[in-house]
């Protein structure tokens, strides 16, 4: 089991970067670009064996963040394609992160009817 | 439009730029980077300890994880839904963009704006509009890396 304060530090230090690449690059960062390049960068990594050991260090701390879940895609991809080949490269992904996806769009929908934005 | 217009437009551009980099207010480079690790760590370091409750009981370590993925989804969910995680948004930054409760947030917020809309075009379309770029370039990264795999283990 990975000890809490290696969770706290992992998730902390894949945040700081992240805000210091809002703050600290003159381009207009927003929430959007910030996603669309963690779970792209997180994905390119564990396609490159580069994530896991950081997985295996820091546990939700490196799950948790956005690249976490770009390395469950990609491990699931990886996965399948040993058990199945082509086909897997195109189901493999979506499986693996299945639970996530469909919480986030149920979850999502429904919070998004029941409440209101407040002004 | 001549060369000489055009140039001028260039240079009355580039002033006018240097003048929004001089009144925009600096980001307080320090406080944000302790926010945002801070806040970061704790929504990480909660999710370890959910993680680490459910090995305990014998859950597998890929089912934990999406099982905790899923409650933090629904904790993010809920608590954008009350206006709580976007108040926390503005301190926190990329704090609570980064983990995966930012990507919930992210769909709970603009599909809560359109409303209006309708409750299938407004709220379902719009629950895409972050989440959408961000499975897009995921899967085609996954999918790329796949190929990859297959093409060497032929």
């Amino acid at each position: 089991m990975t000890p809490l304060y290696m969770a706290f530090l992992g998730g902390g230090l894949l945040c700081l970067i992240g805000q210091l690449i809002m703050d600290l690059t003159k381009a207009n960062i927003t929430p959007g670009h910030i996603l669309v390049g963690y779970i792209s960068i997180g994905a390119v990594l564990s396609g490159l064996g580069l994530y896991q050991p950081l997985v295996d260090a820091v546990g939700a701390g490196a799950t948790i963040p956005l690249s976490g879940f770009g390395h469950l895609l990609v491990q699931g991809t990886l996965k399948a394609v040993e058990s199945k080949g082509l086909l897997g490269a195109f189901s493999g992904g979506v499986e693996a992160a299945a639970a996530g996806i469909t919480c986030a769009i149920v979850f999502g929908y429904v919070a998004a009817v029941l409440f209101n934005p407040r002004d | 439009m001549n060369v000489d217009a055009k140039q001028m437009k260039k240079i009355e551009m580039q002033e006018y730029q240097n003048l929004v980099d001089q009144i925009k207010p600096k980001p307080d480079i320090l406080k944000n980077s302790v926010w945002a690790f801070m806040v970061g760590g704790l929504i990480c370091g909660f999710a370890q300890v959910l993680v680490n409750y459910l090995l305990s009981l014998g859950m597998s370590r890929t089912d934990a994880g999406s099982a905790v993925s899923c409650i933090m989804i629904f904790l993010a969910a809920f608590f954008t839904g009350i206006g709580v995680y976007d108040e926390l948004g503005k301190r926190a930054g990329a704090g609570s963009i980064v983990p995966i409760t930012g990507f919930a947030n992210a769909i709970v917020a603009s599909a809560m704006e359109f409303k209006r809309e309708g409750y299938i075009f407004g709220v379902g379309a719009r629950i895409f509009s972050v989440a959408g770029p961000t499975l897009v370039f995921g899967f085609a990264v996954a999918v790329v890396v796949g190929l990859i795999k297959v093409f060497l283990s032929s």
